[in-house]
């Protein structure tokens, strides 16, 4: 088989149509109809990225009586100061404005009898979240001004004259090579799971906290083109329900239940204020001294509350439900155990991903990012990726007028469809791409803080990290396929590479711990305020990682890119 | 955790093909839903879903605690039914209601 060009034209491309690439769709088609976009999928726009199965809550709303200045002050000391104000407020201020737009769109919200929202916790509401992605998508099919490619994967921006003028992808269906032109481009793909060696290594390997189809190409995409990464350190590791992986807080926040260890004790508060970092690591640390297992105390439940539940995980994580059926015990029988992920690199939960300028633009002309993807703003979760979907979206139509369309230079495109082409061998080669990706995941679990290494790395075991992902990236290119999907697997290899070398350099630059489990250095383990209240970044040099020292950016400053 | 697919019941509609995140089900040479990687499935049941022959069973991996027990959905307007099916044929039904949000 071999890939031919076909050549795309539009004013603005979204690559990814998920939460916030839908949402960024959505907002051009309201402020401009004229205005046209391509969204490009991997897969289908329908049920794709990480909202797929549904989700439990949305778990960032202004509930009344707090404010978007109490939700940056939540968001701040949760991360230990190192976030970018002006892009936590700005979402802050957006978040019950584009909730009130889902709920027009069909998503059912829990009300009480005056009509307001009922809440879950101080930042959370109650809603039926598994139709929230088919729901995104019928508006966005309904928006007349936006072609949505499906199983279209694209692989790297075109990228001219300094300023990124469009992406290049391949189809899953043709043997086609597309050259995607665009006045602007928003890149929404969603963060990078599959890095670590996963809770369940073998046959549910997949079955795991973050979509596994999240293979961090936008990250990669963007480190490839020289554009600026920050807080990669800050790792995201999720407390779970034991094996089916399905969320905690459903049980923790819905019924109050709390973490005991296997004597029975409430273990949280031992280690401090209740802190997302801190749970998770709480967690780790009783297994680790051997007080576990742990669990959620659910023993003792109502035959309601179970019932109750057994909706609420069909409705984001049916596998749970399943398991609670098919065990005949449920959560009012048995307590639920509890473990920690794998770690993950994902911008909506923690700080990781572009850096960008407080409208979202990345460090190259032409390229904004949004939702998990786009950095220094935790704690976005699925409203505040919507939220960065529309500022993205209003500020990529600003930055498109006046701007023509640059035609693909036709020696990049030659040269990347020869790059294409040569996975194509008619020799099947020594490895195999599954035995790349183990190999991956198995390194960056021994010497990068994986579980079997409690998450905990030093320096030299990064060395040995380092050295072994490099080698890995040179085997990547030598891989070989016969079919459109296997290349498809090829590249996202090549991508989680890409993000574990960035990783790798910025855990090893900060020179501190700052988020226990997260980014936790055994060389330095303490937090040193002093020294390291500020934002570790990076950009590919001549294809190393030069890393950048950036100072915090506060609530009301307009953050411009500028050198 | 993942899926099995009964060839014999399925009507080769194709919208599981469409709607799989991972890209994971594709035509075989009888026009039939195969599944490419049973490890691959993520389990968000998206294909369970679209299915109306119950051609796809969903289950759990023998790796997280499956013992054999299959789940499958219909749908009745707002209404999705969830039937888990156990080794010895018994079944358990739960439905959930689109027009209710959850209690937690």
């Amino acid at each position: 088989m071999k890939l031919e060009i076909q050549n795309l034209e539009t004013d603005i491309l979204i690559i990814g149509g998920g939460t916030a690439g839908c949402f960024a769709a959505i907002t051009i088609g309201e402020h401009s109809s004229e205005t046209r976009v391509i969204i490009a999928e991997k897969a289908n726009f329908k049920r794709s990225g990480c909202l797929a199965a549904g989700v439990n809550a949305l778990n960032a709303y202004i509930v009344t009586g707090q404010t978007p200045e109490s939700y940056l002050e939540y968001v701040k000391n949760d991360a230990e100061g190192v976030i970018r104000e002006d892009l936590v407020y700005t979402m802050a201020r957006r978040l019950n404005a584009v909730t009130a737009k889902m709920e027009r769109l069909g998503l059912v919200i829990l009300k009480d009898e005056a009509g307001e929202y009922v809440s879950r916790g101080t930042r959370n509401i109650k809603i039926n979240g598994e139709n929230i992605k088919p729901l995104l998508a019928a508006a966005v099919g309904k928006s007349p001004h936006v072609t949505v490619l499906n199983r279209v994967n694209i692989i790297d921006y075109i990228v001219q004259e300094g300023k990124v003028v469009g992406a290049y992808g391949f189809s899953l269906d043709k043997p086609i090579l597309y050259v995607i032109s665009a006045k602007g481009v928003i890149c929404a793909t969603g963060g990078a799971s599959g890095l670590y060696k996963p809770n369940n290594p073998g046959f549910s390997k997949h079955k795991m906290w973050y979509s596994p189809f999240n293979t961090g190409a936008g990250y990669a995409m963007g480190i490839r083109a020289g554009a600026e990464m920050t807080t990669f350190e800050m790792r995201f590791i999720a407390l779970r329900c034991k094996d089916t992986i399905a969320p905690t807080g459903t049980i923790a926040q819905g019924i109050r239940a709390p973490q005991i260890n296997a004597a029975g004790e409430e273990y949280e508060k031992n280690y401090g204020a209740g802190k997302t970092a801190i749970r998770m690591y709480s967690t780790v640390m009783e297994n680790k001294e051997g007080r576990g297992p742990c669990y959620l105390q659910t023993r003792g439940t109502t035959s309601e509350q179970e019932h109750d539940l057994y909706k609420a995980y069909l409705n984001m994580a049916p596998a749970q439900t399943l398991r609670w059926l098919e065990q005949g015990k449920g959560p009012a029988e048995e307590n639920v155990e509890i473990q920690g992920t794998e770690p993950y690199i994902v911008g909506g939960h923690t700080g990781s991903g572009y850096w960008i300028d407080t409208q979202r633009a990345t460090t190259i002309p032409g390229l904004y990012a949004a939702g998990d993807v786009a950095g220094g703003s935790p704690q976005k979760y699925v409203t505040g990726c919507f939220v960065e979907g529309e500022i993205a979206a209003i500020a990529a139509l600003d930055y498109i007028q006046g701007v023509s369309i640059i035609p693909p230079n036709r020696q990049g495109m030659e040269a990347k469809l020869t790059a294409v082409n040569k996975f194509f061998r008619p020799q099947a080669g020594l490895y195999t791409v599954e035995e790349v990706e183990e190999a991956m995941q198995q390194v960056m679990d021994d010497y990068a803080g994986g579980i079997s290494a409690g998450y905990a790395y030093n320096t030299a075991k990064l060395q040995v990290a380092k050295k072994r992902i490099g080698e890995l990236l040179q085997i990547s290119y030598q891989l070989n396929t016969q079919d459109l999907h296997q290349l498809m697997l090829i590249y996202e290899v090549i991508d989680r590479l890409y993000v574990c070398q960035t990783l790798i350099e910025h855990l090893e630059t900060r020179q501190e711990t700052r988020w226990p489990a997260f980014q936790q250095n055994a060389d330095y383990r303490q937090k040193d305020d002093q020294n390291w209240l500020k934002f570790v970044n990076s950009r590919l040099e001549g294809g190393a990682v030069k890393i950048i020292l950036r100072d915090l950016v506060k609530k009301d400053d307009r953050y411009e890119h500028k050198d | 955790m993942s899926i099995k697919i009964d060839s014999q019941k399925c009507n080769s509609c194709g919208k599981c093909r469409e709607v799989c995140p991972g890209s994971l089900l594709y035509k075989d040479s009888s026009g039939k839903t195969a599944m490419r990687d049973p490890r691959a499935c993520w389990g968000c049941t998206s294909c369970v879903k679209e299915c109306k022959p119950n051609a796809i069973q969903y289950y759990l991996g023998a790796d997280m605690g499956g013992k054999g027990s299959v789940m499958y959905t219909k749908t009745e307007g707002q209404l999705l039914h969830w039937i888990v099916v156990a080794p010895d044929g018994s079944k358990q039904q739960l439905t959930t209601d689109g027009r209710q949000a959850n209690a937690y």
